[in-house]
């Protein structure tokens, strides 16, 4: 690389060496297209659903938010939001328990299986379930001879957004307790605790901002989901619509101030989630696991 | 407490990392568990401590069989390479871990426990660090807390796990003294394993010599030195050279010469000669004796190491000289090693 006389260590580890910086035009050049980019592909469009909601006033705003299928549609994904992440809270830790602390057979198989819904477009994830529980589907006729509603109903979307999410939890821990090992574990058994006990006093803490920040990202895209809620909703208005879904019927009946109004909180959402993601991996970067692919 | 290691096996997915293993260890006992990496000497300490299961075999604590008992159930102190110390905790937290975690009327009421910490905090000389963190605490300062911590617990047996492995050479030596001197006040039965055999010889009352999951030798450091009872613990422990010989009527033989050691007891036939380079007599003239050409001298410390070339094999072997010796001036070096061992040649590393 450099000539080690100028290549500089501690403590400024972020400083390059003369030879790898790039003269200071091309320098410009390299940022402004990066900041034209980022200005043209995220910051316009949020500007765009600001102002279109708030077009015809904050009175008009507030009003479309109030409205009852809108309201509705709030209620419902706070509601999936509220099942699914739970529940990929509690599979996120046991998958990664399992994954980061024992060796078994098939460990590989789980392993890429948690990363299924990532490869997998989420309209084919919501079409499965479709295949599975609908009308004519495997599964169909014994829901129907049971009187259990899935698809096109709160179930069905719950399950929906729980395939799609369950990666950030586990995916977020995997690394982190690999790395950290038995160890902690081990003392705290030999000092008499119970698996219990080890859990709670010992492995939640040392895993507690990992966690915290994968369960950000799946609230996130719980929230944000469209594909595959799109597919086993039915889209029944006031019942089985939730925010993402209620945006696009409302801007396909040209209300456009609905539409956006409840983009902006969707919006919103996502600039709350952005800010705490960076407090947080900013506060305990070390303590995140270092994969911020997603 | 005594604990009897009674035919133990351990395997790995069917890889054995310990072979038939049997040991005794007396109450009271500090002994180390000492061998080169992939000896078992880690595995036997946790098969002790109960993180693993044995394959076959018994633990017995005193006339009590653990092996069937979780590590729970052991109260045994177990002290790790890397300390293992919670992270989010205080020094006084982690001390007082294995008693706020016990049930019902066995766990002391919290003043009691700060109260303990605290004790314990003095004995590994640590006082008033109560409130810290591990992250603000030196490498020995850890190790002394991650002792501390096993201790509150009144363990029957403490087991450390190369205790002083991640430690800087001075503060090493200053920690061995501190462990040897908290084990005569406490009289805790202490096991700890390490790779370092100036440690276990300086420390321990009885070393167990491993090596490839067996158990080569037990002995206290000066059995363990002067009569080393395989090849591997010769070479192992201390410094040790070895030359291919015969025995034959009772003579030791190298090529056609006799060497001047009488064997009556050794079996006739091949065999290899171990001895100390420091341990020999240089001779003048050679009649009995064994001599070999100066290939390379070394300067090390207040000796002289020189490497001799032997018979017409050209074996190597080396032996020490004092450095004013004039022995060390010359092209051939004429010794026959003061105390030596024969072991029959056919089996190279194992027991014999």
């Amino acid at each position: 690389m450099a000539d080690p006389e100028i290549k500089s260590y501690e403590p400024h580890h972020e400083s390059q060496s003369a030879a790898v910086t790039e003269s200071r035009p091309v320098r410009i050049v390299a940022m402004a297209v990066a900041f034209a980019f980022l200005a043209i592909f995220l910051l316009m469009p949020l500007i765009v659903v600001f102002h279109e909601a708030l077009a015809k006033g904050i009175g008009a705003y507030s009003e479309a938010l109030a409205s009852s299928d809108t309201r509705s549609a709030i209620r419902l994904t706070l509601l999936v939001a509220a099942i699914s992440v739970p529940l990929n809270l509690v599979f996120g830790i046991s998958a990664a328990w399992a994954i980061a602390k024992f060796e078994f057979k098939g460990k590989a198989f789980l392993t890429t299986l948690i990363d299924l819904p990532f490869s997998v477009s989420p309209v084919i994830s919501g079409l499965v379930y479709v295949l599975l529980f609908g009308a004519q589907g495997v599964l169909g006729a014994w829901l129907k001879a049971h009187g259990v509603v899935i698809l096109f109903a709160v179930p069905g979307i719950v399950l929906a957004t729980v395939f799609v999410t369950f990666p950030f939890v586990a995916r977020e821990l995997i690394p982190l307790m690999q790395e950290q090992g038995n160890g902690d574990e081990e003392a705290a058994l030999s000092l008499g605790a119970n698996g219990w006990q080890t859990f709670w006093y010992v492995t939640l803490p040392n895993i507690k901002w990992g966690l915290l920040y994968g369960v950000l990202l799946c609230n996130a895209r719980a929230m944000g989901e469209f594909g595959a809620v799109s597919v086993v909703s039915g889209h029944i208005r006031g019942l089985t619509n939730t925010m993402p879904l209620h945006v696009e019927i409302l801007y396909n009946e040209y209300n456009a101030v609905g539409a956006f109004a409840v983009a902006s909180l969707l919006a919103g959402l996502a600039l709350v989630t952005l800010v705490l993601k960076t407090l947080l991996e900013m506060r305990y970067g070390a303590e995140i696991a270092a994969t911020r692919g997603h | 407490m005594e604990v009897r290691v009674a035919n133990v096996r351990k395997e790995f997915e069917r890889f054995p990392a310990l072979h038939d293993v049997s040991l005794d260890i007396k109450s009271g006992e500090l002994i180390a568990l000492l061998g080169p990496s992939g000896s078992g000497k880690t595995t036997l300490l946790r098969l002790i401590a109960g993180l693993e299961r044995p394959t076959k075999g018994t633990i017995f604590f005193g006339d009590e069989d653990a092996s069937q008992k979780s590590i729970q159930d052991r109260n045994v102190g177990f002290v790790f390479q890397h300390y293992a110390l919670f992270r989010h905790m205080t020094v006084a937290d982690n001390i007082g871990f294995g008693l706020k975690v016990r049930h019902g009327a066995a766990r002391p009421p919290a003043q009691e426990i700060r109260r303990r910490a605290s004790e314990l905090l003095d004995l590994v000389q640590l006082s008033g660090l109560e409130k810290r963190y591990p992250a603000q605490l030196s490498g020995g300062q850890r190790q002394r807390v991650a002792l501390a911590r096993a201790m509150a617990i009144e363990p029957k047996v403490l087991l450390l796990d190369e205790p002083f492995g991640a430690l800087d050479a001075q503060v090493r030596r200053e920690l061995r003294r501190w462990l040897r001197e908290i084990h005569d006040r406490t009289g805790h039965t202490t096991v700890f394993v390490t790779h370092d055999q100036e440690e276990a010889l300086e420390l321990a009352d009885r070393v167990v010599v491993m090596s490839q999951g067996r158990i080569e030798q037990v002995g206290s450091a000066d059995e363990i030195y002067d009569t080393p009872n395989s090849p591997f613990v010769y070479s192992f422990i201390g410094e040790s050279s070895c030359l291919p010989v015969k025995v034959e009527s009772g003579e030791v033989w190298i090529a056609d010469r006799s060497i001047g050691l009488s064997a009556p007891h050794a079996a006739s036939g091949d065999a290899l000669l171990y001895f100390r380079p420091h341990d020999v007599e240089l001779l003048d003239g050679c009649s009995g004796c064994i001599a070999g050409t100066v290939a390379a001298s070394r300067r090390v410390a207040g000796t002289r190491r020189v490497e001799l070339e032997i018979g017409g094999e050209r074996q190597r072997v080396e032996v020490e000289l004092p450095v004013d010796h004039p022995a060390a001036q010359k092209s051939r070096v004429a010794f026959r090693p003061r105390r030596w061992k024969l072991f029959p040649a056919s089996e190279p590393g194992k027991a014999s």
